[in-house]
């Protein structure tokens, strides 16, 4: 049998603050759980009944003891609610240097890609005290993506690509669960986050036999897919240019404007007739059956390597995630 | 014949005999008994497979059973739980057979469609039962897609048919209690004067008739969805899969209170009757149920913290999921208060309740951690949600339904159970209950993910102390069973109200004649005002 600890590793920012509302939230239960358990155990003894035929006087009520013990509590709850409320803001806000990857799960292992083109399967190498930014999807059912020393944790769904990030404070290896049921082989569906020491981090980095980076990988892939055919550098093409239009906001047929994320891209990559671009004709055929999603992620990468302007993520301006280039 | 020196009395129960007589009753308290048996059937089969996942969970690797096998199991035991116990067991038992007798109604507006209701629940359940023999499913009682439509080869349809059906039984339930409280209470019995446990049971009931139709149109969708692959819930088909959990959590949430309100309104008979108070602040108590009856549909976003469901909903839901705590908070304040200057005696279904205050204490109390967005982004989906829902559940409304099933049993059998073991048990099921799920507490806080075969060994302490107290909570489950069946025959015979309750109930013969009452009755007080029953020589 293992050690027996109490409290899981504190190995990212969002720990400890997650801790802090772990403390806060147990000084308020103990308090009222000693006061319940405290007046049943008194009472119980004080009032237990003397004879069978005792009766005691009926007290009915009182007015001001349920407003108390309604607004107080509910006073609590908000500090509670609040408390809660900024953490998730937090933790749903990565910062715009934020080291970007991606994650695809599928049944039952997790593959992670980083841009230099490094691939893992069920680990995880990441350089301590820098932001890293997840950008997760799923292959076939819904996972879960679980890191207990980091507080965190991001559903990934087939179909959708979703977002989760962290700061880690300690170098060390770090269990990585999937948390949400996926089938057999679910509680197989693990693997380690190696926090390592930056210098570690590079050498670590360029040691691995890369076959070059995500994104000219995707580059290989959309010639490979003769993409290149309608979608030129410039407006030649009889599709839209794709240079410079990660981030940007994007006029479509019909009316409606949408702003060229990746999940735009890849919707655009498996559905093109879903959002055709003002001036165009729908007369591109899906991809869909043809790229793994793994391949989706390249040519997102790629196409995000052709010119974006680098804007703090979450300001309202179409700038989107920075340039992958470092 | 022995006995037949003594002619007994007419009642319910040797009204008439034969099988025939049984399966074709229109009496509610008979039906109340076949809701009984077929419950309890359905507990032990669903303890039987918790036994199995605690002992599986004993060391770190799968030894036991194959990953497929332990999948199944944790399924099963929630479908067999959730659906065919925690949701009858007070409502169709208890409140079956109390309900009328508490507002000093003949029997339920509609005895047919309740014998009906009855017939829907074992169809569902054998419908479950065959599929869980047949091969078994593997979902998780929560079927979420596209698992359970697209992924999952074991028996979805036929489990999902089986609580459809099933679901029938509760909507036609609530619908009977819903008419019944409103056209059939005794004379003077007004809606002030109603026990507690009627308020809650009514309360319930309106969830049951509102929130129960979401669940069948959902399993319609699965059907659908794995059938005739319509995608509705399949990205690849254009479909979005968190629209099911949304579906299946609006139901599924206010279920929680379809499984707890009528627990506390058995709480509150009780605290009542053995500290022979009347229920601090009645009408707080009272629309206290309703609140959470009507709070319990606006939060089950709760569920989907970290499903992609968006911040702002999240920040709804959050903030919404603790209006409902308060509600439940003022009844815990009130049951303690009306202990104070109480006459408190120690019976059995007392210490329930002393049980229930305290677990569900606890149970309620973390639930103000997990509606917390930031914390539970770190909880969600491991063994500290496990623990919090096990203490509302088995905590809460198992410790309920038992004090509930002691207080009544001389009603129901007109005799006593034995006391001494009766006590005994319910601490033996206190003890293990926490041994059981307190450690899963700390499990999940450490990141123990739920619906794991196999586990890292540094989880294997808790684990292991977690699987010692469910072998002392099981202990405590067989001891009732057997003394409750022994007392039917060697019972001390009861009399018509042995605790000096105040309800119609009482007031009436143990065990009750087939028709309630041998003159209506008429109420002329408020509920649980004992100067009425004290020192009043006992009638039968």
């Amino acid at each position: 049998m293992g050690e027996l600890r109490l409290l899981p590793e504190q190995a990212s920012t969002i720990a400890p603050e997650v801790d802090h509302l772990l403390y806060f939230l147990l000084v308020v239960s103990v308090f009222f759980t000693v006061a319940i358990f405290g007046a049943i155990f008194y009472f119980a003894v004080r009032y237990r009944r003397r004879s069978e035929q005792e009766l005691p006087n009926p007290v009915h009520g009182g007015l001001t003891l349920e407003i108390l013990w309604s607004v107080i509590p509910f006073g609590l709850t908000m500090v509670m609610f609040t408390w809660g409320a900024s953490i998730y803001f937090t933790e749903a806000r990565p910062p715009g240097d934020a080291l970007s990857l991606y994650v695809v799960g599928k049944q039952w292992m997790w593959k992670l890609e980083h841009l230099e083109g490094q691939r893992e399967i069920n680990e995880l190498h990441v350089p301590l005290g820098r932001a890293v930014k997840l950008t997760m999807t799923s292959e076939d059912v819904i996972h879960s993506f679980f890191i207990p020393a980091f507080r965190i944790k991001q559903d990934v769904l087939p179909g959708k690509y979703s977002t989760i990030w962290f700061k880690p404070t300690k170098p060390g290896r770090y269990h990585l669960f999937c948390a949400e049921y996926c089938g057999a082989r679910h509680s197989g569906m693990i693997g380690w986050i190696h926090v390592m020491e930056p210098q570690e981090y590079q050498n670590w980095l360029t040691g691995g036999a890369a076959e070059g980076t995500l994104a000219s990988s995707g580059e290989k892939l959309f010639e490979g897919l003769a993409c290149n055919n309608c979608h030129h550098a410039d407006s030649s093409g009889r599709c839209p240019t794709l240079v410079g239009l990660f981030g940007k906001t994007v006029q479509l047929a019909g009316g409606g404007m949408v702003k060229a994320d990746e999940a735009y891209i890849r919707e655009s990559i498996l559905q093109p007739q879903a959002k055709v671009v003002a001036g165009f004709q729908p007369i591109m055929p899906t991809f869909q059956g043809l790229v793994t999603e793994e391949d989706v992620l390249r040519l997102v990468e790629y196409i995000k390597s052709l010119g974006a302007k680098a804007a703090p993520e979450g300001t309202p301006t179409p700038g989107g995630v920075p340039a992958p280039k470092r | 014949m022995i006995t037949a020196a003594v002619q007994e009395r007419e009642h319910y129960l040797n009204a008439s005999y034969g099988i025939k007589s049984w399966l074709l009753t229109k009496d509610h308290k008979r039906i109340g008994l076949l809701y009984l048996a077929t419950i309890t059937f359905f507990f032990f089969l669903g303890g039987a497979f918790a036994t199995l996942i605690r002992v599986e969970l004993l060391t770190p690797q799968g030894d036991l059973v194959s990953s497929e096998t332990y999948n199944k199991l944790f399924t099963m035991h929630g479908v067999a739980m959730v659906f065919f116990f925690l949701i009858p067991a007070i409502p169709a038992t208890l409140g079956n057979f109390f309900l009328p007798m508490m507002i000093g109604a003949r029997d339920l507006a509609f005895p047919r469609i309740n014998l009906l209701s009855w017939y829907l629940l074992v169809l569902g359940g054998l419908l479950s039962l065959y599929a869980m023999l047949a091969g078994g499913v593997d979902t998780g009682w929560t079927f979420y897609t596209p698992y359970s439509t697209s992924y999952s080869n074991t028996w979805v349809i036929a489990t999902a048919l089986g609580i459809f059906v099933a679901g029938f039984s509760s909507i036609l339930t609530g619908l009977n209690f819903i008419v019944t409280v409103h056209r059939m209470r005794a004379p003077g019995m007004t809606w002030f004067r109603l026990p507690l446990f009627v308020w809650s049971t009514y309360a319930t009931s309106v969830i049951q008739v509102l929130g129960t139709p979401v669940l069948a149109v959902t399993i319609i969708l699965l059907f659908c969805e794995r059938v005739f692959h319509l995608g509705i819930f399949d990205p690849t088909r254009g479909g979005d899969p968190v629209l099911f959990q949304h579906l299946f959590w609006f139901y599924s949430h206010p279920a929680v209170y379809i499984m707890v309100l009528p627990a506390m309104g058995v709480i509150s008979e009780l605290v009542s009757v053995y500290s022979r108070k009347p229920v601090f602040g009645y009408h707080f108590v009272a629309f206290a149920s309703v609140a959470i009856a009507v709070l319990g549909f606006l939060v089950w976003g709760h569920h989907l913290f970290v499903s992609t469901q968006s911040l702002y909903a999240g920040l709804v839901f959050s903030f919404l999921s603790y209006f409902v705590a308060i509600p439940s908070a003022i009844k815990v304040f009130n049951w303690t208060a009306t202990l104070y200057k109480g006459s408190i005696s120690y019976a059995t279904p007392m210490l329930y309740a002393f049980g229930f205050i305290g677990l569900f204490t606890i149970g309620g109390l973390t639930g103000l951690f997990v509606a917390a967005l930031g914390f539970d982004v770190h909880v969600t989906d491991t063994y500290f949600v496990v623990a919090h829902f096990h203490y509302i559940m088995v905590g809460g409304t198992i410790m309920a339904y038992l004090g509930g099933l002691h207080y009544w049993w001389p009603k129901m059998t007109g005799r006593m159970y034995p006391e001494g073991w009766a006590k005994l048990s319910a601490l033996v099921i206190f003890l293990g209950f926490n041994l059981t799920f307190f450690p899963q507490f700390v499990l999940g806080y450490l990141g123990m993910p739920r619906r794991y075969h196999v586990y890292p060994p540094e989880f294997q302490v808790l684990h292991v102390l977690s699987t010692a107290g469910a072998s002392v909570l099981a202990v405590g489950y067989v001891i009732p069973m057997i003394y409750f069946i022994w007392s039917l025959r060697y019972g001390k015979v009861a009399g018509a109200n042995p605790w000096n309750a105040t309800g119609l109930e009482w007031q009436t013969a143990s065990p009750p004649p087939a028709h309630n009452f041998d003159q209506s009755p008429v109420v002329t007080h408020e509920a649980y005002d004992y100067s009425t029953v004290l020192g009043e020589v006992e009638v039968g």
